[in-house]
């Protein structure tokens, strides 16, 4: 009996072998896993509703490719990134996950991709900011897909200064995300004929901004940048607001907010705030459609992190489809070679670097007297062309552009 | 221009100014819970998510019930005093008498299912609570703005913090606290009601916590972390000003706020680190803290 258990386990595992040898899609499944700060500060700009948005996607693909069963897995990284690593990890070798989605905070993504990498799988970026994830550690595993910080900065900080804003002001986070942003809004502002007189870096997260605010407002400077996110940007935006900064003259200039942060707060607060978005609900039908969908499910209207996944998954999925493989290398070249076409992009290319360069767009946040509902928040004041709003190959410092190896 | 350390006058006297505002913050929040340790010796870590629960009282109150601001100050507070005072009733009472570390791990326990489950509920983004109308606005002072409601809510803060001192300190009520800190038995023998004494303190020392939060509700904005990042600078107060000391409590409430007023503008950098800073020191020369009692 037991030799017939053994060389009965050895069929099995030898024609799962030969199985997948042949086969195009590992497994006969498509393993998606969906990694997100699903309880903590970053819940709502991804969270639940990103992956509401993932298994829309798969959803409207009928719950397969060609007869091949789409699988969700999904987890929350806490934010930490040895949790998002192992937990990628577990994923890519316990059950042969294919891409992962989600991705938010920029130290998770860092350690996640590694993993990515390692295993020769696939991410899709959705949720992150730092522009540093398709430069310095740009791989030929993963894609940059929504946004990045080097788009945002560029995007609002030129209309600012376009609008007559030549002095600045920054309120700086004291970490690595903050200081790149330090660095991004100070270069724009530079070129741009403008002048930083000075910038308070404060701490991670902070709850009371009243001091650096005071700061800010004693300097003199016509315009004042939020170089930080979440919390502390709306806690800083409330803060100036009952300090009457605005009253006074002085510009508010958010660099990384989301649908959500302009919800919390309300326009009372936010009223003709600027940011650079990389896409918002009410833009057109197709948008309004889609958004209007998720909305029945969800309860909330999508941010453009949420947005994001669907349309990468979305793009991912076609490609499967397209190649009837699951293999990375394929689908990657795949994905690259058709432009992202849907209600998130129109003409998005994905480049050698990963980052996925699509049109990011110029908003304004509404007065209460414009707005008509609870989520009509913004109005799109101008669209920055795909090829001017992300950072140009030739200033790249990513291994897949330059050719050179990394020094470290 | 006059200069202090290089810093204008003027600016210095907003910073400290904008200081002894988040002071009044320290002061209240740890002054809960220095009479909450003082009677019955449980290191509430609830304290957070009970002043996070105020908050979203006044919020919740105003968006379902139409409740303003001025009846939520009053209500809220006494709402979730009643509730701190079920959870002493049926989980403290249990152990009382028991090591520290049971009821900082209860009240642990009960701060984290609080807050995961408005987490749940609301997300982490936070609602944003208006203004009441007669506080809004500000006044100029010369050398800053000023808005009204955070004037007010200084004054708020003090007078609540003096009402709860003199209470404690110069009334018959406050004697039987006092006494009932110190031999609660013999207390018990001359027919005092202990028990219900307790109930009603830690009821009070919520709803203080309540309190604040209903004062922070129109300032930060309502989420479900907002207690628990406050958390840990208001034990730190606590830690300097003495366990269970109430003087203790308010004075160091305000100095802290002052000291990292200052921070702000010397070394932004270290804001947020500057009173563990003054912990460590204060602990080192004296253990029992500014105004303890040396044991």
């Amino acid at each position: 009996m037991k030799v017939f258990k053994k060389t009965a386990s050895a069929m099995l595992v030898s024609s799962l072998i030969a199985g997948t040898a042949q086969a195009q899609v590992s497994d006969d499944e498509i393993r998606i896993g969906y990694l997100a700060d699903m309880s903590g500060t970053y819940r709502d700009l991804a969270g639940p509703g990103g992956l509401e948005a993932l298994k829309m996607a798969v959803e409207d693909f009928g719950g397969s490719v060609d007869g091949k069963k789409i699988v969700v897995f999904n987890a929350d990284d806490l934010n930490k990134p040895d949790v998002g690593a192992n937990t990628v990890r577990q994923w890519v070798d316990e059950r042969n996950v294919d891409m992962v989605t989600g991705l938010v905070a920029t130290s998770v993504v860092l350690a996640a991709s590694k993993v990515v990498e390692q295993a020769d799988k696939l991410a899709l970026i959705s949720g992150a900011a730092s522009s540093s994830i398709t430069n310095e550690y740009c791989s030929p595993n993963h894609i940059h897909w929504t946004y990045d910080t080097y788009a945002l900065a560029n995007g609002t900080a030129k209309a600012v200064l376009a609008a007559g804003g030549k002095s600045w002001y920054l309120l700086t986070a004291d970490y690595a995300f903050g200081h790149s942003m330090e660095a991004d809004i100070s270069k724009v502002v530079k070129e741009g004929g403008g002048s930083v007189l000075g910038s308070v870096r404060h701490p991670f997260p902070s709850n009371d901004f009243s001091s650096y605010v005071l700061q800010a407002q004693g300097s003199g400077a016509e315009v004042i940048a939020l170089a930080n996110a979440g919390a502390d940007t709306v806690n800083a935006l409330k803060t100036a607001s009952q300090f009457g900064v605005t009253q006074a003259g002085q510009k508010l200039a958010g660099m990384v907010v989301f649908l959500n942060d302009i919800h919390a707060m309300g326009l009372d607060v936010t009223q003709g705030l600027m940011l650079t978005t990389g896409w918002y609900w009410d833009m057109n039908d197709e948008t309004r459609a889609w958004s209007r969908r998720y909305f029945d499910r969800f309860g909330r209207m999508p941010t453009m992190a949420q947005a994001g996944v669907y349309s990468a998954t979305t793009h991912y999925l076609n490609a499967v489809k397209a190649t009837g493989s699951d293999a990375t290398a394929t689908v990657r070249a795949q994905m690259a070679a058709t432009p992202v076409n849907d209600m998130f992009a129109k003409g998005g290319q994905i480049r050698t670097d990963g980052r996925m360069v699509h049109d990011m767009y110029l908003a304004q946040v509404k007065t209460p007297a414009e707005s008509k509902g609870e989520w009509d928040l913004y109005k799109i004041v101008s669209t920055i062309p795909a090829q001017q709003a992300f950072r140009p190959l030739a200033d790249s410092q990513c291994k897949l552009v330059t050719g050179k190896v990394a020094q470290n | 221009m006059t200069l202090l350390f290089g810093i204008p006058l003027s600016v210095m006297l907003g910073q400290l100014l904008l200081g002894l505002i988040n002071g009044a913050f320290y002061a209240l929040l740890s002054l809960g819970l220095a009479i909450i340790f003082g009677l019955l010796r449980i290191i509430n870590f609830a304290h957070g998510a009970l002043y996070m629960l105020g908050a979203f009282a006044a919020w919740l109150g105003l968006n379902y019930l139409g409740v303003n601001y001025w009846v939520a100050l009053l209500l809220s507070p006494l709402l979730v005093g009643a509730v701190g005072m079920a959870v002493e009733r049926h989980l403290l009472r249990r152990i009382a008498g028991e090591d520290h570390l049971y009821g900082l791990l209860l009240t642990f326990g009960l701060a984290l299912i609080v807050e995961g489950s408005f987490v749940k509920l609301f997300g982490v983004s936070g609602a944003s609570y208006p203004m009441p109308e007669l506080l809004k606005g500000g006044h100029n002072l010369g050398f800053m703005f000023l808005p009204s409601y955070r004037a007010w809510v200084v004054v708020a803060a003090l007078l609540v913090c003096i009402a709860t001192w003199y209470m404690i300190e110069r009334t018959r009520l406050g004697s039987y606290l006092r006494a009932g800190t110190e031999n609660p038995k013999l207390m018990q023998a001359f027919g005092i009601n202990v028990p219900l004494l307790v109930t009603l303190t830690y009821g009070y020392g919520v709803a203080l916590a309540a309190f604040a939060g209903v004062l922070a509700a129109p300032i930060y904005p309502v989420s479900p972390t907002m207690g628990a990042n406050l958390l840990i600078v208001v034990f730190a107060v606590v830690v300097i000003g003495g366990m269970g000391s109430i003087m203790g409590a308010i004075v160091t409430g305000l100095a802290m706020g002052l000291i990292e007023g200052l921070t702000k503008v010397f070394y932004p950098q270290a804001a947020s680190t500057v009173v563990f800073l003054v912990m460590v020191i204060v602990l080192l020369f004296r253990p029992a803290g500014l105004f303890g009692k040396e044991a």
